[in-house]
């Protein structure tokens, strides 16, 4: 039953229906990718500690992510998710604990070194340049890449524009991938929700991110543009080999896509796992079911 | 490879490809954005992209007779696979891309496909789930590999392995290529080129076969029609499975070696369409008309200036637009206005359309508006109707420049034949785009086409005294009136909906002694008339029931009826007696199919009391109906309608045959 795709002159007459083929092939394949997508860890949280004033954001949290995966962070309202993100990309610094990203060990960090080393992030509520279309926003995300310097940009001649080929050459492909071609002279301003999120995502992915952190990707989004995101979401995993960290309230979505949850309440670690491990942990039940303690 | 072509006749499409490459090597044969870069293919590289697929797709084990399927968007790498299938003997059958998996199940088991060519990953999502019910399917080629990774490889393949399967055979051993070419001579016109499915709105779908002479006659007999050259470049954009596409972007392009653009995504084909700025366009009726809306949209938003000149320079377009088309007398002030007016107004909009090097513009399907027709003319398009289908290879009959009448389809094609049946008025044509037979289906062969190698339109139409064919309606919809003559309903309701007055019509007279109408006032229209004279309504009903509104639909039954007395076939079909409904035809109360067709047989039978108040000479009727309103409530309508008594014109030709006694 092993039929290789390379053999010009196979006898096509005795093979077995390709449906017969595909389903017996199904199982194997799968396994054979999940075990080869996944490697060493990328970025490791250490008993990180946040508070605002007296208000205990963050509370003693440790985990990992690691190369390849899709990580959710998951948990009720309040439960310290975006505050978690915004640390890993350096915009929050914890009292306590450090954070390890690529074997570096650092407790605090600025948004632009979080940016040069290869953290990319989408916001909640989207955050793009309103007036400008969809290609520059996506240009935007090119800057950090971007050698020469502003004079030179902007006189357009010689190596500067041969650079800006080259990033127009890497966005474009970008949108192709994203399918928004037909919005790409559009100012972002105008286009509807679900689209902007498609171009914020696009414009993280503009910097040719290592982690991705994705604030609530899929937030007041319909059905069918939540299937869209998580193809994109998912392809962007498989194709790019790039590793993902998530916030999601649709838990349909955060079993489907991801490899690892961890959860949150009140700042604390409750659980952490693969997604069946996490939906049977009666911690996590009673978290989001709000059982009486 | 050159030797060969040139003295045989070109009667294939791969033989085609042939011609061009040698003939127009260096010109542009295709064009595709992608990237946001338009990409060419010369026919010369065309030549060596098809030649690599055939080579490799033959290495998958397609061969002569064999099937194979394309589905997807247009594109150049599927174009390309109908040429190299072809090639080797197979027969491309291409599928509507928005089909549901369950819809291609039919078509790909009765097609018996071997292998199915697809565009991207939802394509090939589609055919695996319902592999398992395609025991001959053996083989998926994609051409976008996106997202296709993690797929079990040893059945799946992408596009640019098969041809670089085929460039590396053809290096290793150049034999092949001869090979190759020796099977393309071998090919004859009498083989049967590509499988269309039908989209069957009655009954399961009918694979029509046609032939390469079908598709390779017909496009080059169009060619020659409006003059197409290899200077002409056209936007590949309506599916391919549909035979207009096929012919157009395919068999039309290869007989004229013109330049097939494909746009970057269905999205963008707009503004594709005004970058490339096409010589030649096909399109269905609605699409000018969302063209028509957006201007007008657009205008509402523009400065008092520019209204003013937009107003004004419609108007000289409409009195001297179609003149100066069609080349006729235009009185020099007219002339010298029009002039201004193109290159202040017409020009421009040809330009936002993307219009601005068209010459020829087709339109086709369903009955398109006077009025709209006339605004695109006006404005220098020159835009056509043609009447045809698949079983024809498209082309029945077209317009001919400088003869162009709205309420026609045109004049027989080149090479084409036309008679109306007796009786039925069904409407024959024999051409050299006669379809080969449905595939598997003998008795629907036997149906369509007659003994003597005529085919069947389903459509009931009559010639009228300039040569042109009009079509009236389904053949099997037309009915008779008690006195024998001729009753066409679409027809007649076609006409009174083209007035702006009027949203919909349902006429009745079959077996009757007479034809009586139902209408319905168009809101907006008759709405925006009202506000201008100050006459008062709360309601449609109100408004549907206000004597001078009544006055009005008279008037504009009273015009159509002396229009129809000048046409032999339907002048029985005169509307002797209509009524205003007091409630607008729906889709949620049945009335109107999702599509918004009138169901005539439904409501015959949920106004019954207002159909035979049209025949029982009453001047009045009562009704009341159950209706649901767009929140879900239900409720009932109800009220008097007046019945209003028309006049009949004596048909002209009887009026002739009484001043000749």
């Amino acid at each position: 039953m092993s039929v290789k795709a390379d053999l010009p002159n196979l006898a096509v007459e005795s093979m077995p229906s390709l449906g017969a083929a595909m389903a017996a092939a199904e199982n194997r394949s799968h396994d054979e990718s999940e075990r080869r997508r996944i490697g060493e860890v990328l970025l490791s949280v250490e008993n990180v500690s946040l508070s605002f004033g007296g208000v205990r954001a963050i509370t003693d949290v440790s985990f990992d992510i690691r190369k390849g995966e899709i990580r959710a962070i998951i948990g009720p309202n309040g439960a310290g998710k975006t505050s978690m993100l915004n640390v890993i990309n350096g915009f929050y610094f914890p009292q306590q604990g450090s954070i390890t990203f690529k074997g570096e060990k650092r407790q605090e960090m600025r948004p632009y070194h979080a940016a040069t080393s290869g953290i990319s992030r989408t916001f909640q509520n989207v955050a793009l340049f309103r007036g400008m279309t969809t290609l520059d926003n996506m240009m935007a995300g090119r800057t950090l890449k971007m050698r020469r310097g502003l004079i030179w940009q902007a006189l357009r001649v010689g190596p500067a524009e041969r650079e800006e080929i080259e990033h127009r050459e890497i966005v474009e492909k970008l949108i192709d991938f994203l399918e928004i071609e037909h919005i790409r002279k559009v100012p972002v301003g105008k286009l509807p929700y679900g689209l902007q999120k498609r171009v914020e995502l696009g414009r993280a992915l503009a910097m040719e991110p290592e982690l991705l952190l994705l604030d609530e990707p899929m937030a007041g989004m319909n059905l069918e543009e939540k299937e869209d995101m998580s193809r994109f979401i998912l392809t962007v995993n498989q194709s790019l080999g790039t590793t993902i960290a998530l916030i999601e309230h649709d838990m349909g979505v955060v079993m489907d896509l991801s490899d690892r949850v961890v959860v949150l309440e009140y700042g604390r670690k409750i659980a952490d796992g693969t997604p069946d491990e996490v939906k049977s942990n009666p911690k996590v039940i009673d978290a989001y079911l709000g059982v009486s303690h | 490879m050159t030797a060969g072509t040139s003295q045989t006749q070109a009667d294939t499409i791969p033989k085609l490809l042939l011609r061009n490459a040698d003939r127009y090597g260096a010109r542009p044969a295709f064009r595709e954005k992608e990237f946001g870069i338009w990409q060419t293919w010369t026919w010369s590289q065309v030549l060596e992209e098809v030649r690599a697929l055939a080579l490799g797709l033959e290495s998958l084990g397609l061969k002569r007779g064999d099937t194979i399927a394309i589905i997807g968007d247009n594109r150049p790498h599927l174009y390309w696979t109908f040429t190299a299938a072809q090639s080797l003997g197979a027969i491309p059958v291409p599928l509507y891309q928005d089909s549901v998996a369950e819809e291609m199940a039919y078509v790909l088991e009765h097609a018996e496909v071997r292998m199915a060519v697809v565009e991207d990953q939802e394509q090939v999502d589609k055919v695996l789930s319902i592999a398992d019910r395609l025991p001959r399917l053996q083989r998926i080629v994609y051409d976008d590999p996106r997202g296709l990774e993690d797929y079990d490889p040893s059945r799946l393949h992408a596009l640019g392995d098969v041809q670089r399967t085929g460039r590396e055979l053809l290096s290793r051993d150049p034999q092949v290529g001869a090979e190759w070419l020796k099977r393309i001579h071998e090919g004859k016109g009498s083989d049967v080129s590509v499988m269309l499915y039908t989209s069957g709105t009655t009954g399961r779908p009918k694979g029509v076969m046609l032939t390469h002479t079908n598709v390779v006659v017909s496009g080059s007999n169009a060619n020659v029609f409006d003059h197409f050259t290899s200077d002409d470049t056209m936007i590949a954009y309506l599916p391919m499975a549909w035979v207009g596409d096929h012919i157009f972007s395919y068999g039309q392009a290869f007989a004229g070696a013109l330049t097939v653009c494909c746009p970057e995504s269905p999205e963008t084909a707009m503004d594709d369409r005004r970058e490339i700025g096409p010589t030649y366009f096909f399109a269905p009726p609605r699409v000018f008309e969302t063209m028509l809306t957006q201007i007008m949209v657009r205008m509402e938003d523009a400065g008092a200036v520019k209204k003013r000149l937009f107003a004004y320079f419609l108007e000289v377009a409409k009195r001297a637009g179609e003149k100066v088309l069609d080349g006729k007398p235009v009185g020099f002030g007219d002339r010298l206005l029009y002039a201004l007016g193109d290159f202040l107004v017409y020009g421009p909009l040809r330009n936002r359309m993307g219009f601005s090097n068209l010459r020829v513009a087709y339109t086709a399907g369903e009955a398109i508006g006077p009025e709209l027709f006339s605004f695109f003319r006006g404005l220098g398009i020159n835009l056509k109707q043609l009447y045809g289908q698949t079983e024809a290879s498209v082309f029945i009959t077209l317009q001919p420049d400088g003869e162009v009448y709205p309420e026609t389809v045109g004049k027989p094609g080149p090479q084409v034949e036309i008679r109306i049946e007796e009786g039925t008025g069904e409407v024959l044509f024999k051409s050299p785009g006669v379809f080969y037979k449905y595939f598997k289906n003998e008795e629907a062969t036997a149906a369509t086409k007659t003994a003597d190698g005529w085919v069947r339109t389903g459509d009931a139409g009559f010639i009228d005294g300039n040569g042109h064919l009009r079509i009236i309606d389904r053949a099997k919809d037309v009915g008779r009136l008690t006195n024998g003559a001729l009753f066409a309903p679409k027809y007649v309701e076609n006409r009174l909906k083209f007035y702006p007055e009027i949203k919909e019509a349902v006429v009745f007279g079959n077996g009757r002694d007479y034809a009586t109408a139902f209408i319905n006032i168009d809101l907006t229209s008759v709405g925006s008339w009202a506000e201008r004279n100050n006459v008062i309504y709360a309601s449609y009903q109100e408004l549907a029931g206000h004597p001078m509104v009544r006055e009005m639909v008279e008037r504009r039954v009273d015009e159509m009826n002396r229009a129809l007395a000048n046409e032999p076939l339907v002048s029985g079909s005169q509307v002797r007696r209509f009524l205003i409904l007091h409630k607008e035809l729906d889709a949620d109360d049945g009335e109107l199919t999702r599509t918004q067709k009138v169901r005539r047989g439904f409501i015959a039978e949920r106004y019954e009391p207002l159909v035979t108040a049209l025949y029982d000479g009453s001047r009045e009727a009562h009704i009341s109906v159950d209706v649901t309103f767009e929140d879900g409530r239900k409720g009932k309508i109800e009220g008097n309608v007046e019945i209003v008594d028309m006049k009949a014109y004596p048909s002209s030709e009887a009026t002739a045959k009484e001043a000749a006694e």
